[in-house]
């Protein structure tokens, strides 16, 4: 038995993926740039798949440019459009709950630009006006993420997008929406994004594919040079099969997105259920409004996150924590800091994120094997020390 | 003329009568390690091992193999020949040319050894003939008998061999001639280290590894098992048995002091150890313990825990200091993977303040509280196995 509860890392691609995929590797194996006709075909997966991408955010094909994934998509979009637009202000703007991709880039930036970082608050959202106060005339970006990696925390993208283009038109508002594609709407054009970043692989389609949005008219420098795919954004030969690949899982997911996210919502309000009724000494971090519907990160008192992970994992369970174990590696999650978890919890935090792909039956076994793993852990763990 | 190499086998030839057994050991050892070389002929000859048929292109690779082979002193490549002084002077001639070019060399010796006596020039003089012909031919070099740059050897049998290079080996016995005994290895630097030692001595080692999953992970048995890997570079295949010491150091946290835990589990790991060793054969256990280095290898602790077992205790790092392990374990390639982050023991159950002069009727009495022997045999029937080999 295997229950996959990780789907935040990363998810099973599914079938229709993998054929398409196989079929993109075995049969239309051309690339899109030759002349003859096997170039042609793989052009056309191509071009299907930019729309499927387009349609998934309200935007057009021909705004879409795809890249090797989220880290990359984060990069080009953010380091692109401020190479290119070196006279718009030295002030980029992003919140303390990115993912590394932005965070990093932004220490990296920092010699050359003026970096703000937002705090969020103890329940991990950003507020609206703490946004506006670092915008001004000399703001060249804001960079912000729709829904948090490790407590889902859903931010308040359409207010910040109003909010940016009203203070400053000329500055470019960027989201990374790798974890929220497929769990809730996008509209590039209601939320005003200039820049928006995707990923392949977290939503059933193959890893090493995902596209950055990039709004007509926004001007951005590519990350390297060569044979100018992509509008001269992504040079390099297209990955015909990964980008098939993802096409076809956004294809798959759009036909049942409302019953998708009904869904999760099922299995996340069972187990938040489960764990107030039956559990003490936890701390549901993703509880309410406000959050995606896949994700649940709890931390448990007296428990090495790590142990029960392996614990679970004993029982087939598969899921991710928030902070490693080894003392080689102390390491809290810069998340679960920013948002304040008291000391005690914050070393039993382990993050349960569910796909439409699960089912109640799993979420049941999960929860028994919770209760029991946790009750031997907290005996040795208390047991210490006598 | 053809490509050979001459293996001398250092200490394994002082064996009197027990040398064939030694070395038709090292023979297997060396067929094993070079059998991806289908021309190779491995064969013995008058206190030497020959290899020759390889192709020339293969060398070097044979070369680097044979420096991973216990019991070789030194390896000699040479080349090959039939035919009398005329030929001899060919190869001479063309051996110290390839040497000249390959390193800087100003003074050179010849040594001939004639076994063939009825070779019409004694050894002085092939010598001297072979020396004037070299200092006429290759310019710059001038003869020292003293404390020559190169030493050009000429040995006249029924053939004749013609090398100037001698290149240093690991040494030791050969593998598999020395008994069994059984390796507690660790995910550290020292335990491979103290592993590979005994191997080098000709002990066959299997390895037995301690892991407390689920309060540890799956990758720090996967580099336990790296490890081991490593060490198949040098003892081509070694079992290693895994014992999760979770049920025992629940048992430990659960009735003693938990300043107990790092001794009390210590002579666990070492009796478990001991059970396997006595099932599979071994004669021996070996630790990587070296004094002083943890609360558990001090003198008294290793007192209390090297009173848990019967077997022969070998520590071959008892007296080395850290740094000279760790060069040791940069040589044979271990040191890397040792330093990976992953522990085998989770720090729930390091005591805070471990004792570090235990004594032996304190763990006794600590030890009547836990089942001891019932969680020992349950140990060591769970255990699973694993034969990791090179490839």
């Amino acid at each position: 038995m295997e229950i996959y509860l990780d789907n935040s890392a990363t998810t099973k691609p599914s079938k229709r993926a993998t054929e398409a995929m196989k079929s993109a590797m075995e049969i239309i194996y051309g690339n899109p740039s030759s002349l003859h006709r096997k170039g042609m075909d793989a052009e056309k997966i191509v071009r299907d798949a930019r729309k499927s991408v387009a349609e998934l955010i309200n935007a057009d094909p021909s705004e879409i440019v795809f890249t090797s994934g989220g880290s990359e998509s984060n990069n080009l979009g953010i380091r692109g459009f401020l190479e290119r637009n070196p006279r718009l202000g030295r002030k980029i703007v992003t919140t303390s709950i990115e993912h590394p991709s932005v965070l990093n880039l932004f220490d990296f930036l920092e010699g050359d630009y003026d970096k703000n970082i937002v705090p969020v608050d103890s329940n991990g959202f950003l507020k609206v006006e703490d946004v506006i106060r670092n915008i001004d005339s000399n703001t060249a970006l804001v960079s912000v993420m729709a829904v948090n990696n490790e407590v889902g925390s859903v931010q308040p993208i359409m207010e910040i997008g109003k909010a940016v283009k009203e203070l400053n038109p000329n500055s470019a508002f960027h989201v990374d929406c790798v974890q929220a594609l497929g769990k809730m709407e996008i509209d590039v054009k209601k939320m005003k994004i200039d820049l928006l970043s995707g990923s392949g692989h977290k939503f059933h389609g193959p890893k090493g594919v995902g596209f950055l949005y990039i709004r007509k008219g926004i001007k951005i420098n590519p990350l390297f040079y060569g044979g100018n795919q992509e509008e001269g954004l992504r040079s390099g030969t297209e990955n015909v099969p990964a980008i098939a690949g993802m096409g076809a899982a956004i294809c798959e997911m759009m036909e049942s997105m409302e019953a998708n996210c009904r869904k999760m919502k099922k299995y996340k309000s069972g187990l938040i259920e489960g764990l107030k009724k039956n559990m003490t000494d936890c701390m549901i971090l993703s509880d309410g409004q406000g959050y995606s519907p896949n994700i649940v990160n709890v931390c448990f008192k007296d428990v090495k996150a790590e142990v029960l992970l392996h614990s679970l994992e004993r029982d087939g369970i598969f899921v991710s924590s928030g902070s490693a174990c080894s003392s080689n590696k102390k390491g809290n999650s810069h998340v679960l800091e920013a948002i304040k978890v008291p000391k005690e919890y914050i070393g039993g935090a382990i993050r349960i994120s569910f796909t439409w792909q699960n089912n109640l039956d799993e979420i049941e076994v999960l929860f028994k094997s919770l209760q029991k793993n946790i009750a031997e852990i907290r005996k040795i763990i208390k047991g210490k020390g006598r | 003329m053809e490509n050979i190499i001459a293996i001398n086998y250092g200490e394994v030839s002082l064996k009197g009568m027990n040398k064939s057994i030694f070395i038709s050991q090292l023979i297997k050892n060396i067929k094993l390690k070079l059998r991806d070389f289908d021309k190779a002929v491995v064969s013995r000859d008058q206190g030497r091992i020959y290899i020759e048929g390889y192709r020339p292109q293969e060398e070097e690779s044979i070369i680097g193999l044979l420096k991973e082979v216990f019991g070789i002193y030194s390896i000699i490549p040479a080349l090959k020949f039939e035919g009398g002084m005329e030929e001899i002077e060919d190869v001479v001639l063309k051996a110290a040319r390839a040497h000249t070019q390959e390193m800087p060399v100003k003074s050179f010796k010849v040594e001939t050894k004639r076994v063939n006596k009825k070779f019409p020039m004694k050894s002085p003089q092939v010598c001297m003939s072979l020396g004037g012909l070299i200092l006429e031919n290759i310019e710059g070099l001038e003869v020292d008998v003293h404390n020559p740059d190169m030493m050009v050897f000429v040995e006249i049998r029924s053939y004749n061999l013609v090398f100037t290079k001698r290149i240093y080996a690991l040494g030791g016995l050969p593998y598999k001639t020395g008994g069994r005994a059984m390796l507690l290895l660790s995910g550290g630097i020292d335990s491979p280290v103290a592993g590979w030692m005994t191997a080098k001595r000709g002990l066959e080692i299997e390895a037995v590894h301690f892991h407390s999953y689920p309060f540890t992970s799956e990758r720090a048995e996967e580099k336990v098992m790296d490890l081991a890997s490593h060490l198949c570079r040098y003892v081509n295949s070694i079992v290693v048995y895994s014992v999760n010491l979770l049920p025992i150091q629940k048992a430990i946290n659960e009735n003693c002091k938990a300043e107990e835990m790092t001794i009390l589990s210590r002579r666990f790991m070492m009796r478990i150890a001991e059970k396997i060793a006595k099932q599979t054969g071994c004669q021996a256990l070996i630790t990587g313990e070296s004094l002083g280095q943890v609360a558990s290898q001090t003198i008294e602790s290793i007192s209390v825990t090297n009173q848990s077992v019967e077997l022969p205790v070998i520590r071959p790092l008892i007296a080395a200091d850290k740094v000279d392990i760790m060069d040791i374990a940069q040589k044979i390639g271990t040191f890397e993977t040792s330093i990976l982050p992953f522990e085998d023991c989770c720090t729930v159950f390091l005591p805070k303040k471990p004792l570090t002069k235990p004594k032996l009727n304190r763990m006794l009495e600590a030890e009547k509280h836990i089942e001891s022997e019932e969680l020992i045999v349950k140990a060591v029937n769970e255990k699973t196995i694993r034969k990791i080999s090179i490839d």
